[in-house]
C-alpha cells in the first residue's frame, strides 16, 4: 500500500558528500606520503625484476664492508649486499603488510557491519569479543600461533591480520551505527528497504573512506609488527630477507659496522612516516566535515 | 565618560573584511543594543572588543578602553581589562562554563585573580553573587556541576561570573537566544535589574529586535559587517532611515501584533 | 557507583574467561598435534606419548578444557615442558627484572612527555612547537628495537658509558650493578612510549583549548597558560587516564622486545624463549598473564574515568 507518507519519506535523498573532495596535490600531507610510499613500492617492484646481486650471492672478500660504488648500503658479516636485502626486505614488509590489511579487513568489516546492523544482543557480543582482542596484543597473538605452527610468512600474516582486524571492527562498528541512526536511513527503513539494501546504498558509501584511511594505518602497523615479529625471530624465516632480521643481524656488529643499522631503521621510518601522512591527507581530502572541525579547533 | 569607544573598527580574514568601519562608544549606565542577522559581524565585533578574535583575523581602527588604544596591544595589556573593566557573557551557557569545575570557583576565579581574594572570600563573595542573580540556595549550589543546573541557571552563573569583578561595561552576545521564551523573559528581568543596580554600561547583541528595544535605549544595526543605523531606539523603530531597519521594524511590528495588540503603548 | 563496579567486575571476570579459552584453544584445538610437532622429526612413539600425557592431550578436549580453566582459578599454570619447573615460579622469578623496567620507563616517560605535549599544543604553530611534534612523530614511526640499537651504538659502544646488555647474575643484590644495567633498556622504552604519549597529550590539550570555557577565562583576565592551567587537568584527566591505560599494557608489552634488545632475563625473554623451544605451558601462561593484566588495567582506567568524571556515572 503506497501511502502519501511513504512516498514522501522516499523522496529523502541520502545527502550527496557535500563539497567536492579536494584535489590530492593541494593536501601537502598526500603528496609527502604518497612520495614517500611509492619510494618503497618501487624498491619493492624493481627487485622482482632486477637487483644489485641475487639474493643467496656472498662476497667473502667482502663482509662487513663500508657502502662503496660496489655496495652501495655495505655487507653484512656474510659478505651480503645490503642494498639487495634493503630491496628485498621492502618486497616482504609490503606483501606481508597488504596481506595482513587484506585479513583484517576481510574478518574486521563484516563483523562491524554485523555489530551495527543486527540488534543489541548480537552488538554487545560482537563488541565484547573486540575489547578482548584488542585486550590481547598482535605481538602475543602471534607468539602462541608461532609456537603451534612454527615461525612462517602465513604465521605472521594472520596473527597481524587477526590483531589489526578489532581495531578495524571496531571503527566499523561505530562509523556504521552513526549512518544507521541518520534521518535518511530510518526513513529508508521506515519504508521496508532490507538490511543489505541499506548496507550497499546508504552505510558504505558513507563510510567506505573512513575504512580507507584506518586501511592506511593499518598497513603501518602491520609494517612495524612484520619488523618487530622478524626481529625477533618469529617472522618470515630466511632466507627470505626481511627488514627485522637485517636490523637484528647488524645489532650483533654494530660496534664494526654501526651503519648497517641506519638504512632497515629507516626504511620502517620511512614507510611508517609516509603511511600516516597519507593517511592524514586522505582525511583531509575525503572528509570535509573534519576540515570545517580543524578550522574551527584552530580558533 | 566614556568607558569603551572604537573608531572604524575593521576585521579582516584572508584579506576578506567581515566587519568594515565599526565605531561607536558605550559609557557606564548606558544601554546599547547591537541588532543584526546571523553573520553580519556581531559576535565578531563583540570579541574584537576583548582582544579575543581567533587567530588570523586582522584588525585595523581603533578600540579606547579608558582612553587607551589597545587594539593590536599584547595580550599582557589586554588581560588587565577582561573581567575588569570590560566583560562578556556568550550565548551558549552549558559550553561557556567548564563541565567539571564547580560553579562557586568559576565565579570565584576572577574574584582571585583580580582582587587577590583568598579562596574562602572568594568562595564568600561566589555566594553572595549567586544570591544576587537569584539563584536558590546559594551555599548548596556553589558546589553544583553545571550540568547539574538548569540552561536559565546556568546563564545566571555565567553573569555572575562576568559581573564580579564589578566592570564598568558588559557585553552580552545573544545571551537568551539558547533559553526557552519564559527563562528569555527572566533573565532580561534580571539583566536589567543588575544593570540598574551596579551601572555597568550594557551592549545587547541580538537578532530580536523586540527583545532589544525592551533593554536598550541606543540602538545600532548591522548589517553585512557595516553598520547601517545608529540611534535613539524610540527614533530607530519611529522613522528607520535604512531600507534594512525599516525591514526589521516591519516585521517585528507584525509578529509584536500577533502576540500582543498595542505593546508599543505600555513599553517605557 | 556500586551498581557499576559490580557491573564491570563481572565483565572482568568474563573476559578473563574468554581470554583464557582463547589461549586453550588456539594452541589445542587447531589443527595440528602439539606433542608431534614439540618434537624433533623421529621421535619415538613412546617419546610423543609421554609428552601427550605430559600436556594432557591423551585426554579428551573438553576434559582438558575444564582442567585448564579449573587450574586458572586456582592459580596453578602448570609445569614448564623441559625444566619441569612450576610455571608460576619461573614467572615470578623473571618479574624483578620486568616490573622494575615496565614501570620505571611508564612513570619517567608521563613525567617527560606530558609537559612536551602540553608545550607542543599551546605552541602548536611555533617552530619549536612543530618541531617536537615532528619529533615525536618520528619516535613513533621508528621501530623500539632500532631505537634500542642506536642507544646502545652511541651510549654502550661510543661513550662506553654503560653496559650494552644483560643483567648482574646476582640479581639485586648488586643494587648499583641491576640499576647501571636497566638505564638503557628504561631509557628506550621511554622513547619509544613518550613519543605515543605526547601526541596524544598533545590533542588532548588542543581539544581543551578549543572549548568555550577556556574562552570564557580568557574573558575573565586569565593568560591562556593559566587558563590552561584551571581548566585543563580535570577536563582532560578522564582521556589521560585512558591513554595511560594504554601506555601502562603498551610498556608491558614493549618489554618483550626490549629484553630481546638488551638480553634482559624478564619475562618477554622467558616467553620469547619459550616460544622458541615451544615450552607450551609457559607460553600459554605467559600469554594469559599479560592479557590479564592487560584487562585489569583496563578496569582500572574505567573506574578512575567514573571517578573523575562524575558525568560518564550520572548518564546510566
Ligand atoms: N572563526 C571564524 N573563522 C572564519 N570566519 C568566521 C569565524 N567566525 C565568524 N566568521 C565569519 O564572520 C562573519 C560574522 O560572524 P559573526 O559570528 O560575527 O556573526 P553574528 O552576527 O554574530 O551572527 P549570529 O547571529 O549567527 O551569531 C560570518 O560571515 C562568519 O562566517
Ligand atoms: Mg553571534
Amino acid at each position: 500500500m503506497s501511502t502519501p507518507l511513504v512516498e514522501a519519506v522516499e523522496t529523502i535523498e541520502a545527502p550527496d558528500i557535500p563539497d567536492r573532495p579536494r584535489r590530492g596535490w593541494r593536501s601537502p600531507s598526500f603528496v609527502v606520503g604518497a612520495a614517500l610510499l611509492l619510494a618503497i613500492l618501487a624498491l619493492a617492484l624493481v627487485s622482482l625484476v632486477w637487483s644489485p646481486y641475487g639474493l643467496d650471492h656472498t662476497d667473502p672478500t667482502a663482509r662487513l664492508a663500508g657502502p662503496s660504488g660496489q655496495h652501495w648500503a655495505g655487507t653484512d658479516r656474510l659478505g651480503r649486499d645490503q642494498f639487495t636485502q634493503l630491496m628485498l626486505g621492502a618486497r616482504t614488509a609490503v606483501w606481508i603488510g597488504l596481506a595482513s590489511v587484506a585479513v583484517a579487513f576481510a574478518i574486521g568489516v563484516p563483523l562491524g557491519l554485523l555489530a551495527a546492523a543486527a540488534g543489541r544482543f548480537v552488538e554487545n557480543a560482537v563488541v565484547g569479543v573486540i575489547d578482548i582482542v584488542i585486550a590481547f596484543p598482535t605481538l602475543l597473538l602471534a607468539m602462541l600461533l608461532v609456537t603451534v605452527y612454527g615461525a612462517s610468512t602465513g604465521v605472521a600474516i594472520s596473527a597481524i591480520g587477526i590483531g589489526v582486524s578489532a581495531e578495524v571492527a571496531r571503527l566499523t562498528r561505530i562509523s556504521a551505527s552513526r549512518v544507521f541512526t541518520e534521518d535518511y536511513v530510518l526513513a529508508a527503513r521506515t519504508c521496508g528497504t532490507g538490511p543489505l539494501m541499506i548496507l550497499a546504498r546508504h552505510v558504505l558509501p558513507n563510510i567506505w573512506h573512513t575504512l580507507l584511511v584506518q586501511a592506511t594505518l593499518a598497513f603501518g602497523i602491520a609494517v612495524i609488527a612484520e619488523a618487530s615479529l622478524s626481529y625477533l625471530g618469529l617472522g618470515t624465516p630466511p632466507p627470505a630477507p626481511s627488514w627485522g632480521r637485517m636490523l637484528q643481524e647488524a645489532q650483533s656488529t654494530v660496534s664494526v659496522a654501526p651503519w648497517n643499522v641506519l638504512l632497515p631503521g629507516l626504511a620502517v621510518a620511512v614507510t611508517v612516516v609516509g603511511v600516516n601522512l597519507l593517511g592524514d591527507g586522505l582525511r583531509e581530502i575525503l572528509d570535509p566535515q573534519l576540515r570545517q572541525q580543524r578550522q574551527a579547533a584552530d580558533r | 565618560m566614556t568607558v569603551l569607544e572604537t573608531t572604524g573598527l575593521t576585521i579582516t580574514l584572508d584579506g576578506q573584511p567581515l566587519v568594515r568601519d565599526v565605531s561607536f562608544g558605550l559609557a557606564a549606565r548606558d544601554r546599547v543594543g547591537l541588532i543584526g542577522e546571523s553573520g553580519s559581524g556581531k559576535s565578531l565585533t563583540a570579541l574584537a572588543l576583548l582582544g579575543l578574535l581567533p587567530p588570523g583575523m586582522r584588525t585595523s581602527g581603533r578600540i579606547l578602553i579608558d582612553g587607551q588604544d589597545h587594539l593590536g596591544a599584547p595580550d599582557r595589556q589586554w588581560r588587565r581589562v577582561r573581567g575588569r573593566t570590560v566583560s562578556i557573557v556568550f550565548q551558549e551557557p552549558l559550553t561557556a562554563l567548564d563541565p567539571l569545575m564547580p560553579v562557586g570557583r568559576q565565579i570565584a576565579g576572577p574574584l582571585r585573580l583580580h582582587q587577590g581574594l583568598n579562596r574562602s572570600d572568594a568562595e564568600r563573595r561566589a555566594i553572595e553573587w549567586c544570591d544576587r542573580v537569584h539563584l536558590p540556595d546559594p551555599a548548596r549550589l556553589v558546589r553544583a556541576l553545571p550540568h547539574e543546573l538548569s540552561g536559565g541557571q546556568r546563564q545566571r552563573v555565567a553573569l555572575a561570573m562576568a559581573l564580579a569583578c564589578r566592570p564598568r561595561v558588559l557585553i552580552a552576545d545573544e545571551p537568551t537566544t539558547a533559553l526557552d521564551v519564559t527563562v528569555q523573559a527572566q533573565i532580561l528581568t534580571l539583566l536589567d535589574e543588575l544593570i540598574e543596580e551596579t551601572g555597568v554600561g550594557l551592549l545587547f547583541i541580538s537578532h530580536d529586535l523586540p527583545v532589544v528595544a525592551g533593554l536598550a535605549r541606543h540602538l545600532l544595526v548591522m548589517r553585512n559587517g557595516r553598520l547601517v543605523e545608529s540611534g535613539l531606539v524610540d527614533d530607530v523603530l519611529r522613522r528607520p532611515r535604512s531600507d534594512y531597519a525599516r525591514q526589521l521594524v516591519a516585521s517585528a511590528a507584525r509578529v509584536t501584533r500577533l502576540a500582543r495588540p498595542n505593546v508599543r503603548g505600555e513599553d517605557r | 557507583m556500586l551498581s557499576y563496579l559490580i557491573r564491570r567486575v563481572a565483565w572482568l571476570i568474563g573476559s578473563l574467561f574468554v581470554a583464557g579459552s582463547a589461549v586453550f584453544f588456539l594452541l589445542r584445538v587447531l589443527p595440528g598435534d602439539p606433542a608431534v610437532t614439540l618434537l624433533a622429526v623421529g621421535s619415538s612413539p613412546d617419546q610423543i606419548d609421554a609428552i601427550r600425557h605430559q600436556l594432557g592431550t591423551d585426554r579428551p578436549v573438553l576434559a582438558q578444557y575444564g582442567h585448564w580453566l579449573g587450574d586458572l582459578v586456582t592459580g596453578n599454570l602448570g609445569d614448564s615442558l623441559f625444566t619441569q619447573m612450576p610455571v608460576l615460579d619461573q614467572i615470578a622469578g623473571r618479574l624483578p627484572v620486568t616490573v622494575p623496567l615496565a614501570l620505571s620507563a611508564f612513570v619517567l616517560s608521563i613525567v617527560v612527555a606530558v609537559p612536551i605535549g602540553v608545550f607542543a599544543a599551546v605552541r602548536r604553530r611555533g617552530l619549536l612547537g612543530v618541531a617536537v611534534s615532528t619529533l615525536a612523530q618520528l619516535g613513533i614511526a621508528l621501530p623500539i628495537f632500532w631505537i634500542g640499537i642506536v642507544v646502545v651504538w652511541l651510549v654502550a659502544v661510543q661513550w662506553r658509558a654503560l653496559p650494552p646488555g644483560g643483567f648482574p647474575r646476582t640479581g639485586w643484590q648488586d643494587p648499583a650493578a641491576a640499576v647501571q644495567s636497566l638505564v638503557l633498556p628504561v631509557a628506550t622504552l621511554t622513547i619509544a612510549q613518550g613519543s605515543v604519549l605526547v601526541r596524544y597529550v598533545r590533542s588532548a590539550t588542543l581539544d581543551v583549548l578549543s572549548q568555550e570555557y577556556v574562552r570564557t577565562a580568557r574573558s575573565l583576565g586569565y593568560s591562556l597558560p593559566r587558563a590552561l592551567w584551571r581548566h585543563g587537568p580535570r577536563n582532560g584527566a578522564a582521556t589521560v587516564v585512558q591513554i595511560l591505560g594504554i601506555l601502562l599494557a603498551s610498556s608491558l608489552l614493549g618489554t618483550v622486545v626490549i629484553e630481546s634488545v638488551f638480553a634482559l632475563p624478564g619475562l618477554g625473554s622467558l616467553l620469547l624463549t619459550s616460544v622458541k623451544a615451544r615450552d607450551l605451558p609457559i607460553v600459554q601462561g605467559t600469554v594469559f598473564l599479560m592479557t590479564a593484566t592487560v584487562l585489569v588495567v583496563g578496569l582500572v582506567v574505567d573506574i578512575v574515568q567514573r571517578l573523575v568524571d562524575p558525568r560518564l556515572g550520572a548518564r546510566t
